[in-house]
């Protein structure tokens, strides 16, 4: 039994009067303690299936499994323990008016769990600020530095899986290189699941074990990652994302 | 003969805490060619493109030694003089279609309103010519494209109106603030062969800002690596991979490669004395 | 000075305390540079010293009367403003007058935003029929004119002060509601509401602790501009004899009493005027400041 079971999912909502298919029919699986995922251009439908987990977008059709079990319609206090997210904006993911204590502390504080100081202070720690930060608002703090926060958060209430939502697209190359370590160095220290979106086929198959390439809202082919290095991609449009980024590989060492 | 000669310039902005430098003395020249800027976010590449064109608000202000275009100082043109150079003679693409073109006006007034204010054209020729240039840029059915507004058109094709309307004047300089970053990457290709083309055919100068070191130097002629307001690095593109200092080979390593090692990616080493 | 300076603009606060005092210092300094905020503050500020030492500035007692002394002119010697019909000390009338202002102001300004801010951030928040039921009952007040809603209500409970900043109270709170409520479907969206959602928050939580901060510098720029319009009222409805009864040294009463002098003791009625007018500028020299300052675009990024 996988962790996270997506059978034939559909998200479809109205904007301006039309019916919009972000996304149809799409099935994968993944394993405990796999990272997988989920590639594509604008469009694609691939943070629409992350935001549908999180049931911040309507499932019009199909099934989403977490543990075998299917996901109850108001996602309570028992899912927010087991699934978190981490979002891609990191100057949009963090309340402007909270310090970072806050921020970190509010799960907590909703879950009723006590020593808020000390676990604050620990995860701050555990992804690499100085717990001197603690107090500061994001607005003081760099993006990649807001990002590590939005991890901690994240990770504060110890959830088994996280979902990624191109955490490191509005990043600068060299920080994006220091929060894809901290994010495996995680990963590997507390057997998370990763189920990360990417528009960036270099940033995901540095991340991930497989791969699901998405256009237009369907799934288009799922490749494991020796098979994307070796270029054995199946399908014409894989093959052209493929070929965009490899492009500029061709220029390095 | 260079066509802009920047020597020390510096962008400073007087925030309630103090003054802040943006630009902390950059010196470059240029000539008939294609110049990268490359810089992460807070080096002062975007700054810099913004002081050749006196596009600096206070409470920002530019210094420098000596900044002229074409035998003109810059530094002593008066806004009228400015406004006579900008558009016509240097042009600015930047980043986002969404933001960079005026969303209550339709393309075909945006691209016309230039050629008709400026250069006294009548509603007729300026369209023809509008027309002209949406064709240069590759779009398949330029009337649509004339009469849509811009929330209308993709990504892709918003920058490819922007290019065209850039082009119009026919400047002798273009400086393109990260023409493509907000673009898909399938559509980056297509845009930056049309710039490429585009420039190429007219024989125009390129100044192109970017924070992808790999692209820039597969586009330009020579490269020059901005950190924290100075230039750190000036290399020819071909010789990128031998670069010398610590930050450019930084920035090449850093970044992961498909079918690459699944060790931790080499980070900065932010302690030299040039991180300063 | 220089180490309380040091602590404020620590980069590096040691507790919550610390953060918001020292975001507040940076907010000062983005006000002082403002000229007409910085006026607008100062006159604001002297109302409230004003009306706080008003017992040990004023020269005379503002309710003992002259009648040998009446409507002398202003510069007479110990009456700096000159005196009313019935001799009473202008000067001292108005500073007495500011703490019946200041009174109105504040009971109306915690009174009326509050009661809109939470009308605006349910309805937004929630959308659907809620959104709708609370929107028509907002359009429903919004439809009274204030002064006859004033009217109404002194017929049904009688004259007076508290009577006067209820019916004001009444007829204030529609337009926060509705500021708070386009605040609120802003924010909704936010990433950042996203997640604390799926932390498992209740919407209580989210409301007040989330939704409510990020409405609240528009509706404190919109208090302070409202303020010159609920002195406006309260004078009115002095004038009119409905809100604040006689003795008492408010100030559309007093613009009222002097009606009949208008012409030849012109200062009855005009020194009032003057300071309502002075009070009024201030409130929207410094909301316009408060603009500036609290514009949650530049206080973001």
């Amino acid at each position: 039994m996988s962790l996270i079971e997506i059978d034939n999912l559909s998200v479809t909502f109205r904007a301006k009067g039309r019916l919009v298919h972000a996304v149809e029919g799409v099935s994968f699986r993944v394993e405990e303690r796999e990272s997988y995922g989920l590639v594509g251009e604008s469009g694609s439908g691939k943070s629409t299936i992350l935001r549908a987990i999180c049931g911040l977008a309507p499932v019009t059709g199909g099934t989403i499994r977490i543990n075998g079990q299917p996901i109850p319609s108001s996602r309570g206090a028992g899912f927010a323990a087991q699934v978190q997210m981490v979002f891609q904006d990191p100057y949009a993911s963090l309340h402007p008016r909270h310090t970072i204590d806050r921020t970190l502390s509010e799960p907590l504080a909703i879950h009723g769990i006590p020593g808020s100081d000390a676990r604050v202070v620990q995860a701050l720690v555990d992804v690499g600020l100085p717990p001197g930060f603690r107090f500061r608002y994001p607005h003081q703090l760099s993006g990649g530095q807001r990002q590590r926060v939005a991890i901690a958060r994240a990770l504060m209430l110890q959830p088994k899986i996280l979902l990624l939502d191109e955490p490191t697209s509005a990043l600068d190359a060299s920080v994006q290189a220091e929060v894809l370590n901290l994010l495996n160095r995680l990963r590997a220290e507390r057997g998370l699941t990763f189920l990360m979106v990417s528009h960036d086929l270099s940033v995901i198959d540095h991340m991930c074990d497989r791969i699901l390439v998405m256009q237009h809202g369907k799934a288009v082919e799922e490749l494991a990652r020796a098979d994307l290095a070796a270029a054995r991609m199946t399908t014409a449009y894989a093959r052209s994302l493929f070929e965009a980024s490899a492009d500029r590989m061709l220029a390095a060492p | 003969m260079s066509l802009l000669d920047v020597r020390n310039l510096r962008v400073t902005f007087d925030t309630e805490t103090g003054p802040v430098q943006a630009v902390r003395g950059v010196s470059f020249s240029l000539g008939r060619e294609r110049l990268g800027i490359v810089g992460e976010s807070g080096s002062g590449k975007t700054m810099t493109g913004r002081a050749v064109l006196r596009l600096i608000r206070p409470p920002g202000r530019i210094e420098a030694d000596a900044m002229t275009f074409d035998g003109q100082d810059l530094m002593r043109a008066s806004e009228r003089d400015m406004r006579a150079l900008r558009g016509k003679r240097i042009g600015m693409i930047m980043q986002d279609p969404k933001f960079s073109l005026n969303p209550v006006m339709t393309v075909g007034r945006q691209l016309t309103e230039g050629l008709r204010l400026r250069d006294g054209l009548g509603r007729a020729d300026a369209a023809a010519k509008a027309l002209a240039a949406l064709q240069a840029v590759q779009i398949r059915d330029p009337e649509r494209v004339m009469d849509a507004y811009p929330h209308e058109l993709s990504g892709g094709m918003g920058q490819r109106v922007m290019i065209a309307m850039m082009l119009i004047p026919e400047p002798d300089l273009l400086i393109a603030d990260e023409p493509t970053s907000a673009l898909d990457v399938t559509v980056q290709a297509e845009v930056l062969t049309i710039l490429d083309t585009l420039v190429r055919d007219r024989n125009m100068s390129l100044i192109f800002i970017s924070h992808d070191l790999r692209l820039v130097a597969r586009f330009c002629d020579r490269v020059l690596v901005m950190y924290k307001g100075r230039i750190v690095e000036e290399v020819a593109a071909g010789k990128l991979l031998d670069a010398q200092h610590p930050y450019t080979r930084g920035l090449l390593n850093c970044l992961p490669r498909i079918g690459g090692p699944r060790e931790p990616l080499p980070g900065l080493d932010r302690t030299g004395a040039w991180a300063e | 000075m220089t180490t309380l300076r040091a602590w404020l603009s620590d980069p590096n606060p040691a507790s919550r305390r610390q953060a918001r005092l020292g975001q507040l210092w940076l907010a000062m300094l983005r006000i002082r540079r403002n000229r007409l905020a910085m006026a607008g503050l100062i006159i604001v500020a002297l109302l409230l010293v004003v009306a706080a030492l008003a017992p040990w500035i004023a020269p005379h007692d503002p309710f003992v009367q002259n009648l040998s002394n009446r409507l002398k002119p202003p510069g007479t010697p110990g009456h700096w403003l000159g005196t009313d019909d019935f001799g009473r000390d202008i000067l001292s009338r108005i500073i007495f007058g500011a703490r019946i202002t200041l009174y109105i102001i504040a009971l109306v300004a915690v009174t009326a935003p509050v009661l809109g801010l939470l009308v605006g951030t349910v309805s937004g928040y929630f959308g659907g029929w809620i959104d709708a039921v609370l929107m028509r009952l907002t359009d429903i007040f919004l439809a009274f004119p204030r002064l006859i809603l004033a009217l109404a209500l002194v017929a049904v409970l009688g004259p007076g002060i508290e009577n006067a900043v209820l019916a004001i109270a009444l007829t204030a709170w529609p337009p926060y509601a509705r500021i708070a409520r386009a605040e609120t479907l802003t924010v909704r969206n936010s990433d950042y509401i996203a997640a604390i959602r799926l932390q498992g928050a209740s919407a209580p939580r989210i409301i007040a602790g989330h939704v409510v901060p990020m409405c609240l510098p528009s509706v404190i720029i919109r208090v302070t501009l409202d303020m010159a319009g609920v002195i406006l009222i309260a004078a009115g409805l002095g004038f009119l004899g409905l809100g604040v009864q006689p003795p008492l040294p408010e100030w559309g009463l007093m613009i009222s009493s002097g009606r009949k002098f208008l012409f030849e003791q012109w200062w009855v009625s005009t020194m009032p005027g003057l300071a309502i007018f002075l009070v009024s500028l201030g409130f929207n020299l410094l909301g316009d400041g408060l603009r500036d300052v609290l514009d949650p675009r530049s206080a973001s990024r």
